[in-house]
């Protein structure tokens, strides 16, 4: 393969690096007024063009760079949704900091560059590239929670945030580097030769300390605790790009390396996934039960969410894999979708509003903004006809398949908890009398990117079921 | 495709959904948007019940068991299959006769939010009839699971005081119920390695996972029946939800329970279902007396009938769960039965409810004297819910219980109280509102049923006499297919307790040769 061959298949990455690089020069020197809406345009077509480049080489060029870097159905898959919800993070943005005039043009940036750690993430075939692509996502987001740098609660957030990513960070790379010592070899190729011979104890801390560092990224119980503050303070647009796209490249990573690097361990760390995915669900039920803000509630709602996605990793199948990245994919879109309702809450003065409380009586105010947050919380509590239905289908179907009972039984019992709060929620929407009617939701780009979401998990999103199964089928295939 | 020759399954189904977009985004503000709302709606509720006429028309009796089918793979996991048999269409039927009766009793009642309000009417008939023609278990699954939605909605938003408990608890018990159905199901389709409810309701399942399975979907649908212990959530949504809301509930919600059983529980799990019978027996038994005694001392009309329907379908389940003709037919018929009965019951209750704003009781009496024609149609439908000869009530329970006494006699004998018990709170009830002094002012001035209140009585009461006096013209659609699943459970049926004496000569004879042996066998022991 020649040189050119390989950094075809890097396409993204390359882009996304070049690019994130002039943008931030550009938004440091241009003098232009309008220079933020410009560099966010800018970085949204890069994202295309990173997306359409997946259609050559960097889609399935298979392994490059000696082992490091895998592209494949898979990391296409993730990279897709990535690179979507990171260019509906950026548009979102622009009229929730414009209030404040805080609309600079490091957001943009700041997004490029985590979507590169991101595709670093779930392009990885080495734990050390796995790990600088978790840097380099880690990095951004340390930087975007903090980004409204006068509001003490976005300055919080980020540094809970740092803090508490730093510990894992530090948690995972001691795991790494017992697994590099017990098996001589980063590559997971060479981890798994490794553990298919027989496992040693220094393998299985190895194990578990990256399982732990990779379950704080994914915010899953009992790594969970800094999910809520930090969604709490973030700004909302920040909020919506951490609950999406770093929960897929997660994810995704997290899948990559139990399959590739710890596949013949299995046994070993399916009890551990089934733990995290049952305590996820159980403490996402409950805790959110208590939340009056949004979007604590919707941190608590997610990590709910990962531990059902967490149900297909723990079958340990590749059905299973196939329903944790269709569940992911149906999840970033129902999320996407929830905060951006969330978006549109803002007082007459056009502040923004958290309260759950302020949202009763939005069916009389905003009926079209009332459906649409309710299809979402249905969705989210997977009622059927909606799409978030589909997705709990599939990881329960997975889990039945591989004969995990136990687990499938008490998942889904803890889904009626989980709907609790969601039908809260639309409680308040539709049952309780008028509270202060919100500023109108006057943006055209949101209330499209709101329409076509809520389109998406509407029942008519089941005609996409067939597509869906067809591209995590093969995504997951990928893997075995 | 089928004898119409256009997919009239699917049209049924869509057709009100499309009515209720339509209700959505009709243009216009206020009084105008509303009425608007109700004439699409009652239009489309009309022309999906001449749509259910013209299915029961051509339904072809002693034809395929399942007609009118349609089959597209669309969803790649699951496919959209329609078809009915007979059984479904009968429940069909009584959904999209009930439908209209529901937006005309809905006219004026409802004030507020008028197009959201028909549009979740609208949604919800869609979904029933969803239920009833889905020939794969998971579009049959999202059907019955969607159907909470609406209903939520209808009870949370147009619903009395205590409303909010009460979609609550409407929708988490029945979600609970479910979600360990969804389990089983996928157990299923993957032992079986199909979703189609024909096929699934002829594969045997291994008899050890039969009784988890029966169990899952047990949990299931004993809620939305609903059996006793699990019946708390009907009181509360009865009362709360809105008359139609009520009528819908109780009308053919509760209908899909037993739908389940003989869709589902009985073909699929036979032998579970013979092995765990003495569970149904025994919740239908307590259910029968203990909610009648419960009805009896209630103050509140709604919570009244509900108690009264969840003994009723005690009936339902001791008939299903009989595992003979008699029991199943019957069963059947006592949902029919119900489904209208307590409906009107309800719109009687509204009726009265709009004019003095309260369901006490109490604060009525002496009703006969100054509307009459109410007083006659609510004894007409009292008498339909005791089981008088002549009302759609007798021919099921009656039929219901004969198949419980040929299963078990004592089953029957405890239920048979229920009928005793049903006389007694109905008549109670009857008399409190309807007999007595007229002497409360404000029930003076109650004016009698209006044309718009007899539209919605007049044909209920129609059918629930035609069903009383010729039951054939419900039993003969169904008949085969209670054929199919009596052939199809009659290997597992358990042994029943029931005595059957030859004839009279053959007895004779009998006592002869065993005298004979019986004296033989004492002579050699001596």
């Amino acid at each position: 393969m020649t040189i050119w061959e390989s950094l075809l298949t890097v396409a993204p990455e390359l882009i996304l690096t070049l690019g994130a690089t002039d943008l931030l020069l550009v938004g440091a020197f241009s003098k232009k007024p309008d220079v933020s809406r410009r560099v966010s345009i800018y970085a949204v077509l890069m994202l295309i063009a990173c997306g359409l480049s997946l259609l050559g080489p960097a889609g399935n060029g298979g392994t490059v760079f000696g082992g490091l870097y895998v592209a494949d159905a898979f990391s296409t898959f993730s990279k897709v949704l990535i690179y979507a919800s990171a260019a509906i993070a950026i548009l979102m943005a622009p009229r929730f900091f414009d209030r404040r005039s805080e609309m600079r043009p490091e957001y943009p940036v700041l997004i490029l560059f985590a979507a590169l750690g991101m595709g670093f993430m779930v392009s990885s075939g080495d734990l050390m590239l796995l790990y600088i692509g978790l840097e380099i996502n880690s990095l951004a987001a340390y930087v975007l929670a903090s980004f409204m740098r006068q509001d003490t609660r976005s300055a919080e957030a980020g540094l809970k945030y740092f803090v508490l990513g730093a510990l894992a960070s530090g948690i995972l790379l001691y795991g790494i580097s017992l697994l590099y010592g017990f098996t001589g070899t980063t590559s997971y190729t060479g981890i798994a030769t490794a553990f298919a011979d027989d496992m040693s104890t220094g393998e299985l801390f190895g194990l578990v300390f990256v399982l732990a560092g990779l379950a704080f990224k994914i915010s899953a119980v009992p790594f969970h605790m800094w999910t809520p503050d930090v969604y709490e303070g973030a700004p909302t647009p920040v909020t919506a790009f951490f609950a999406s796209a770093p929960k897929i490249a997660a994810i995704a990573l997290a899948v990559r390396v139990m399959f590739e690097a710890l596949g013949p361990a299995t046994d070993a760390w399916q009890q551990i996934v089934i733990f995290v995915a049952l305590g996820s669900i159980a403490l996402g039920a409950v805790a959110a039960i208590g939340q009056s803000n949004i979007k604590r509630l919707l941190a608590y709602s997610s990590i709910n969410n990962i531990g059902f996605a967490l149900i297909g990793l723990a079958a340990g199948t590749q059905a299973g894999v196939a329903a944790t990245m269709s569940y992911m994919a149906i999840y970033v879109v129902m999320t996407l979708g929830s905060f951006l309702c969330v978006l549109q809450m803002r007082d007459a003065d056009g502040r923004p509003v958290e309260d759950i409380e302020s949202l009763a009586g939005l069916s009389k105010s905003q009926p079209g903004l009332a459906a649409a947050f309710a299809i979402f919380m249905f969705s989210l509590a997977g009622i059927p006809p909606l799409l978030g239905f589909w997705g709990k289908f599939l990881v329960f179907d997975a889990a039945v398949a591989a004969g995990l009972f136990p687990l499938a039984v008490i998942g889904i019992a803890l889904s009626v908890v989980g709907a609790y709060y969601y039908l809260r929620i639309i409680k308040t929407i539709y049952f309780d009398d008028a509270a202060e009617p919100y500023a109108p939701a006057n943006s055209v780009m949101e209330n499209g990117l709101i329409a076509v979401t809520a389109a998406a998990v509407s029942p008519l999103g089941y005609l996409l079921v067939p597509f869906l199964a067809l591209t995590a089928g093969n995504a997951a295939a990928a893997l075995f | 495709m089928n004898q119409l020759g256009f997919p009239i399954l699917t049209v049924m189904v869509l057709l009100p959904l499309a009515g209720a977009l339509l209700c959505l985004i009709w243009p216009g503000q206020g009084e105008g948007k509303a009425g608007m709302a109700r004439v699409i709606a009652l239009g489309t509720t009309l022309v999906t019940f001449a749509l259910g006429i013209l299915l029961w028309i051509s339904y072809e009796i002693g034809g395929p068991q399942w007609q009118f089918v349609e089959y597209y793979p669309i969803f790649g996991r699951f496919a959209w299959a329609m078809g009915i048999d007979g059984i479904a269409l009968m429940l069909i039927m009584l959904s999209v006769f009930l439908m209209p009766i529901c937006i005309i009793a809905s006219w004026q009642s409802i004030q507020s939010r008028v197009p959201e309000y028909m549009a979740a009417f609208l949604l919800m008939e869609s979904l029933m009839i969803g239920v009833f023609t889905a020939q794969d278990i998971f579009l049959f699954y999202i059907f019955f699971e969607a159907g909470l939605i609406p209903m939520y909605l209808i009870i949370g938003i147009w619903g009395g005081a205590e409303r909010i408990y009460a979609s609550y608890k409407f929708f988490l018990y029945t979600l609970l119920g479910s979600v360990l159905m969804l389990i089983a199901m996928l157990w299923m389709v993957q032992e079986a390695g199909t979703s189609s409810i024909p096929e699934l309701m002829t594969y045997d399942f291994p008899g050890g996972a039969q009784n988890w399975l029966w169990l899952a979907f047990f949990a299931s649908f004993a809620v939305k029946m609903p059996m006793w212990p699990v019946h708390t959530w009907l009181p509360d949504a009865h009362v709360q939800a809105p008359t139609a809301g009520s009528v819908i509930l109780a009308g053919v919600l509760l209908k899909m329970g037993g739908y389940g059983f003989i869709r589902f529980s009985l073909p699929m799990f036979p032998e579970a279902s013979a092995e765990l019978v003495w569970i149904v027996f025994g919740l239908s038994m307590v259910a029968v007396v203990y909610t009648s005694l419960v009805a009896l001392v209630q103050k509140d009309m709604k919570k009244l009938i509900a108690y009264s329907s969840v003994a009723h379908m005690a009936f339902v389940t001791i008939g299903l769960f009989a595992f003979n003709r008699q029991g199943i037919e019957g069963a059947m018929i006592v949902m029919l039965s119900h489904g209208l009965v307590s409906g009107a019951l309800f719109l009687c209750v509204g009726v009265i409810y709009d004019r003095l704003h309260t369901r006490e009781i109490e604060r009525y009496g002496g009703l006969s004297d100054n509307m009459p024609k109410y007083a006659i149609l609510f004894m007409l439908f009292t008498m339909a819910s005791i089981g008088l000869p002549g009302t759609s009530g007798f021919v099921g329970e009656f039929l219901a219980l004969v198949g419980a006494y040929e299963a078990n006699s004592w089953v029957a004998v405890v239920c048979t109280t229920g009928i005793i018990l049903g006389a007694a709170y109905m008549l109670y009830l009857y008399w409190r509102i309807c007999y007595g002094e007229l002497e409360k002012e404000d029930v003076k001035a109650m004016p009698d049923l209006s044309v718009r209140e007899l539209a919605t009585l007049g044909p209920i009461a129609a059918v629930v006499l035609w069903m009383g006096v010729y039951p054939e013209s419900f039993l003969a659609p169904i008949r085969d297919d209670v054929g199919t699943l009596l052939a199809r459970i009659e290997p597992a049926n358990p042994p029943g307790d029931a005595q059957l004496a030859m004839g009279a000569g053959m007895l004779l004879e009998a006592e002869h040769g065993d005298g004979h042996g019986g004296d033989h066998g004492g002579e050699g022991t001596h």
